[in-house]
């Protein structure tokens, strides 16, 4: 069955090119192959961005990004690949944002040029590799030619060939341009991991030292030379329209310049923020409601009951599932999931000048060129035309994967004479995100003599994936949806997964960090502690059955039982609880231990994970990832719901949208498993990990299964004994 | 026999008694019975008009004099819902026997008050019999506003019709038997509303008079800071002794000076009336803060300087709930002040220290005062808990003030501990409350 | 017309009195390191420091300031605490995406020159008003202990 990450188009193949460049070095990159051949640049020394690499004179090495950074260590990471591979410094390194352009930047698992899905390792491991090895080979090679030695008889280190026979030293400056006319290498020799001095090590990450001196440039700090200052109001129910509104009382606000009144939006534009904010406070919106106007959540979740009893399309079938759960020993239950906000910390925001014959854009984005897309369609200019100063982003966690932003701003820009900054405020950016759906999964199991024989899962929910990779939505199967479903890393003999596409009018879906595993993961580590105890058996023990075949999960999951202490005494109303996962290509285990108070205050006190994510490039990024996604995950399980009245949604702010802080948060473990396997994806599986362990450890404190996020604690307060 | 005559002589005696109790009762119904003096018709009344718009408005026209004393009787409060047109009406008044709604008082013909005649418009204001004979509920303050002038309630229809007209129909009352009865309100009107209008006291200064028709005809303080009687009408025996008005505590505002206001300075109560603070005694919040923003703020300064003195002459009466003296500062350090709430603290920590300092004397702003506020030393916390739930923001956008409402994300348990935490750190004599208190306050509004 | 003391220097500005801090320094100034996050002083995203102590600029009316002297993250390295809660942040690797890490360094810089040694209640106590969505609390905690040790 397809999984996300086997769509990497066969035709995305990275092949090597090699150019000599007018400017001075070596250019290098891997490409489409029906992409133009060995970019040359013009006389100007203006480079064709036909690549990742360049290599100057002056010994810097520069690598084109592709994916961008938003606190994941990927202008790291990468770098890191490049700089063991080519044998540099890691300082020689520097990172550039790459242009807008699916065919030489397209992420390989996605087809655009993306930054999502914890795929950015996964992707590009090799591929940058590769160039990187090619690169060095043809340094190599240049330098041989340039001594009159054998190639072989020559090595690299620190950023220069050595041949050690005769004391001769070139730095790869010196080497670039007699590297240029080098032909490329069909397939070069990679390094034996076993050699590796960077990757595996804890590398200082190269954007942090202006992050901590207000240096850094986020896309809300954009400021293009004459920009003015805009903040909107949406009509506060998706689908509806702006009515009446009288510009008069924001245009009386001093510093206020403008009303822009779009369809279903009102801007109001001034010399700063705070009159943007005080010119919309004066308006009287009048809006229409449209169609949705009186939608709630509780239609939202009768919807997707009702929705949960019809059969699905089949999506993992193993054995015979229908004969293996007859008889003795079935169980059922459902898990489901609520709406919820992204709330990146940097609002939403974009900043646009529009002129007749160009558009310029400085944002923040994962998405650069769907966000070129929009701009071009609604501007009618050519993409050409559309210019994209992409930034460092304060928070992604799918929100920034949606170019919507981009065309809100684009169309106020269209009527603002300059460049203008469009800041939502946090209001309008939690009212007016696009939501982790509404997820509802079915659960049927059945346990025989101990053990685990049949098992369905059905998946309810939107296929957001149909909306946003379209050529990704086959046979009606959402792959986000149900992944982590279909590919279980349990050995179960009779299995079916379904999926029942359900889309939710009214209320705009999007990915959420830890997409679809965050709803399949939840619902079956739920189920399977609930099935253990069906079995009379240990939650660990139960699932060291299930992993007998597959060594990597169960290596990792006895590393976090030992970790944890599991077996260990406890307190009364003090449990712990499992989570274990093979998502984004990595192996997480997670033992949460909890607290339950009388009154039903859940504490989670302590979290040990242990993680195979196999060939770990920069080991503290990775464990900085996942003690943010179980925190993340945490936020979530604690307080993380968005509700919806009268078709608006209820929650505002961060007082009633509420985040973990310092003073809630569990001690966090995190010990890694080292491999030289395939890299797996790091960013969201601790966000997976946190819901379910969490819920488990609440079911062993106190019997009550936790079944729909977030935790409501009038469910766990201790029965008065009658 | 004789039982039956001892029988008759109880009855008598308990209708005599009633009888008494009830007369006594309504005896209590004039507001300025305390000042002693002798009272004259506004006619007879030497000096001053204390009636009207003030001396600043006297060129205006009827429109414009009428807009400033509907601010000062403060008829956009109650006839306007949260985040809805003014005077459209649909506010929901929660009572024990039922849910009120407020009508709609903008010119609309159909729904509104459009098709209405003088006559009617003052019969309505000062009998509380609305139109057809329909009579009203007292929770329309037509006791008070008996007092208005007819020029002056005349003015204020001037000005109700020149607003625009919202077509807007409140929703049905709710209330159960027998107070679904209206005619029970002329029983209750014949005894609570002395339809009269205001008679100055001779022997006080015009400022004083002025202070008292405002304070008593147009801003009917009494109907939130005065204690009421058994058949809810205003006990002005025990006047301005402070009460419990739409689940908030509306403190006393008599002289008593350890818990009413009378250790406050004019200065301060000048400008917690207006400004919405006043330095050292903290900011309105709930109906108090509707009161300020949408009518006290909006006095002539003669006019505060009038109501100021008229309240520094209402009787002191203690309140004996309240402790006698309000708390200093707390100290400035998270690791001092009370023990043994964590959780109340953890959450002071994140989600309130930021504008309310550990010091509670406002990290940002003045408004953010919690020191000297009369709500976090009354040990029931009834204000504490409102103001997490419900937050509090400036109305007219004049000093900025704003807390979020935590209400609707903070469970009952957690308003509970914080609410004690705050009692406790900023206040004299905190007393515990539990998340079923919680519960209770979040079904008073 | 305000005058505003913002890292040693002084600034006249055309700025309403009721205008927050925060407004002013980023899209008057353009001094940007201090970030928007909620407006109403719930993420600490905007905090500055006020003669040492910190404070959130997004609800301070800069009418208010007086003779306060402003401190921003532009600044706070050339204090003797700043410095050493700069270096101990990258020494920790507490940084994700950054975008708070403004805020919490303006925190816990006061902190440390508050508390020279803070436990772990005066740590709870002073950044529990600065949010993190990333989830870098655990290294901040490790990085302020650093920062008091060295």
């Amino acid at each position: 069955m397809s999984r996300l990450s086997d769509h990497a188009a066969p035709s995305r193949r990275a092949v090597l090119q090699g150019a000599s460049v007018a400017g001075g070095g070596l250019l290098l990159g891997f490409s489409l192959p029906r992409a133009a051949k060995a970019q040359t640049a013009s006389a100007s020394g203006v480079f064709a961005p036909d690549a990742f690499i360049r290599i100057g004179r002056d010994d810097r090495v520069t690598l084109i990004m592709s994916q961008v950074e938003m606190g994941q260590g990927i202008h790291t990471a990468i770098p890191m690949i490049l700089a063991e591979e080519l044998d540099v410094p890691l300082s020689q390194v520097t990172t550039e944002e790459a242009p807008p352009n699916d065919k030489l930047y397209g992420n390989p698992i996605f087809y655009i040029q993306m930054t999502g899905g914890s795929t950015s390792v996964r992707a590009l491991f090799m591929p940058m590799r590769k160039t990187a090895a090619a690169a060095r080979a043809m340094l190599v090679t240049a330098a041989a030619q340039t001594w009159g030695v054998d190639a072989a008889a020559c090595r690299t280190e620190a950023g220069a060939v050595i041949h050690d026979a005769s004391g001769s030293r070139l730095g790869y400056g010196a080497l670039v341009d007699a590297a240029s006319v080098v032909p490329r290498p069909e397939s070069p020799v990679l390094k034996d991991p076993k050699t590796f001095k960077l990757i595996g090590t804890p590398a200082k990450r190269l954007d942090t030292p202006d992050k901590v001196n207000g240096k850094a440039v986020f896309g809300i700090d954009a400021l293009p030379d004459g920009v003015r200052f805009a903040t909107l109001a949406s009509c506060p129910v998706f689908g509806g329209t702006l009515g009446a509104c009288d510009e008069k009382a924001a245009l009386a606000v001093p510093g206020v310049r403008q009303v822009v009144k779009l369809d279903t939006l009102v801007a109001v534009v001034a010399d700063h923020m705070w009159a943007a904010k005080l010119g919309l406070a004066a308006l009287d919106i009048q809006w229409n409601d449209g169609p949705h106007a009186a939608l709630s959540s509780v239609d939202l979740w009768g919807a997707i009951g009702k929705a949960s009893e019809a059969d699905g399309v089949t999506a993992q079938k193993i054995g015979d599932v229908d004969a293996a759960l007859k008889g003795d020993g079935v169980i059922t239950a459902s898990y489901e999931l609520p709406l919820l906000a992204h709330a990146t910390m940097e609002p939403m925001n974009c900043t646009v000048h529009v002129t007749p014959d160009s558009c310029e854009i400085w944002v923040g984005i994962q998405v650069m060129t769907k966000a070129q897309r929009i701009a071009a369609a609604i501007t009618g200019l050519p993409p050409e035309k559309i210019t994209i100063h992409n930034h460092l982003i304060g928070g992604g966690f799918g929100r920034r994967l949606e170019e919507d932003g981009v065309g809100v701003a684009v169309r106020i820009a269209q009527h603002v004479d300059g460049p203008v900054k469009v800041v939502w405020t946090r209001e309008e950016d939690i009212q007016h995100d696009m939501y982790r759906p509404v997820y509802r999964n079915v659960m049927g199991g059945r346990v025989e003599n101990g053990k685990l024989v049949a098992w369905t899962h059905r998946v309810v929910g939107p296929a957001i994936i149909a909306r946003y990779l379209p050529p990704a939505f086959k046979n009606g199967i959402d792959v986000d949806a149900v992944d982590g479903a279909i590919d279980l890393p349990y050995d179960i003999p009779h299995l079916r997964v379904d999926y029942v596409r359900h889309e939710m009018a009214g209320v705009p879906t999007a990915f959420w960090r830890g997409v679809g595993p965050n709803s399949t993961i939840f619902a079956a580590e739920s189920f399977i502690d609930k099935l253990a105890r069906q079995a009379g058996s240990d939650p660990l023990t139960f699932r060291r059955g299930l992993l007998a075949k597959n060594p990597r999960g169960l290596a990792t999951l006895d590393l976090a039982a030992q970790k944890a202490g599991w077996g260990g005494a406890l307190a009364d109303r003090t449990g712990r609880g499992i989570a274990f996962q093979f998502v984004m290509g990595s192996f997480v285990a997670t033992i949460a231990e909890v607290a339950v108070a009388d009154d039903g205050v859940v504490t989670v006190k302590h979290i040990t994970s242990a993680v195979d994510c196999g060939t770990i490039i920069n080991p503290d990024t990775v464990v900085a990832q996942i003690q943010g996604g179980l925190i993340f995950g945490l936020t979530a399980a604690s307080h993380g719901e968005i509700t919806i009245e009268r078709g608006r949604v209820q929650q505002s702010n961060f007082h009633d949208y509420r985040m973990l802080r310092i003073n809630e948060v569990p001690t966090i473990a995190v010990h890694l498993v080292p491999s030289n396997e395939a890299p797996g994806g790091i960013g969201e599986p601790g966000t997976v990990a946190a819901m379910p362990a969490v819920a488990n450890a609440i079911y062993a404190a106190t019997g009550v299964q936790i079944q729909r996020m977030p935790i409501d604690p009038t469910l766990l307060a201790k029965k008065r004994s009658a | 026999m004789r039982t039956i005559k001892i029988l008759m002589g109880l009855a008598c005696l308990v209708a005599v008694v009633g009888i008494g109790f009830i007369a006594w009762t309504v005896l209590g119904r004039d507001p300025i019975h305390f000042a002693k003096g002798p009272r004259v018709t506004l006619a007879a009344y030497t000096g001053p008009s204390v009636t009207g718009a003030p001396p600043d408005l006297a060129h205006a026209d009827l429109v414009m004099r009428g807009e400033y004393l509907t601010r000062a009787a403060d008829c956009q409060a109650c006839h306007t819902t949260d985040g809805g047109v003014p005077f459209a009406g649909g506010r929901a008044f929660k009572l024990p026997f039922g849910t009120l709604f407020s009508p709609n008082i903008t010119p609309d013909q159909a729904t509104g008050i459009g098709a209405w005649s003088d006559a009617e418009f003052l019969r309505a204001v000062h009998k509380g019999v609305g139109r057809g004979g329909k009579p009203l509920y007292p929770a329309f303050p037509y006791a008070a506003y008996t007092l208005l002038t007819d020029d002056d309630v005349l003015a204020i229809k001037a000005y109700l019709f020149s607003v625009k007209p919202i077509h807007a129909v409140a929703p049905e009352n709710t209330l159960v038997f027998p107070f679904n009865q209206r005619l029970l309100m002329t029983v209750w009107s014949a005894m609570f509303d002395a339809d009269t209008r205001f008679e100055p006291v001779a022997d006080r200064a015009p400022e004083w008079n002025r202070g008292a028709y405002l304070v008593e005809a147009a801003g009917h303080c009494g109907e939130c800071h005065s204690p009421r009687n058994l058949f809810q009408a205003i006990d002005n025996r025990k006047k301005f002794a402070g009460a419990v008005a739409d689940g908030w505590r509306a403190y006393n505002i008599s002289s008593d000076k350890p818990t009413g206001i009378g250790s406050w300075s004019e200065a301060q109560l000048a400008s917690y009336l207006t400004n919405g603070h006043a330095a050292g005694r903290g900011s309105p919040a709930g109906p108090m803060r509707e009161a300020v923003d949408m009518s006290l703020a909006h006095l002539t300064p003669g006019d505060v300087k009038a109501v100021v003195a008229y309240l520094r002459t209402v009787p002191p009466i203690a309140d004996p709930a309240l402790p006698a003296t309000l708390a200093g500062p707390a100290p400035a350090s998270a690791a001092k002040g009370p023990d043994g709430n964590p959780h109340g603290k953890a959450l002071f920590a994140g989600a309130c220290a930021s504008c309310h300092d550990w010091t509670g004397s406002g990290a940002l702003t003045a408004n953010a005062t919690l020191t000297g506020a009369r709500a976090v030393n009354d040990p029931s916390a009834v204000n504490v808990v409102q103001m997490i739930l419900t937050g509090n923001h400036d109305l007219v956008g004049k000093t900025q003030a704003y807390m979020p409402a935590f209400g609707p994300a903070y469970t009952d348990l957690e308003v509970a501990d914080l609410a004690n935490y705050v009692t406790a750190r900023f206040g004299t004599a905190g007393r515990p409350i539990g998340p079923a208190d919680v519960a209770r306050f979040r079904q008073l509004r | 017309m305000q005058t505003l003391h913002i890292n040693g220097d002084t600034h006249q500005l055309d700025v309403p009195a009721d205008m927050p801090l925060l407004w002013v320094l980023r899209d008057v100034l353009k001094m940007t390191g201090t970030k928007f996050g909620c407006g109403i002083a719930q993420c600490g995203a905007c905090t500055v420091q006020l003669d040492g102590k910190p404070a959130r600029s997004c609800m301070l009316p800069v009418g208010s300031l007086g003779d306060q002297a402003v401190t921003t993250i532009e600044a706070i390295g050339a204090t003797p605490e700043g410095a050493r809660i700069q270096k101990a942040w990258l020494k920790a690797e507490v940084v994700q995406c950054g975008y708070c890490q403004s805020g919490q360094i303006m925190s816990a810089t006061a902190l440390l020159k508050a508390v020279p040694k803070p436990a772990d209640a005066d740590i709870d106590a002073a950044m529990a008003g600065n949010i993190c969505r990333c989830g870098t609390y655990i290294r901040i905690r490790e990085a302020i202990k650093q920062a008091a040790q060295s």
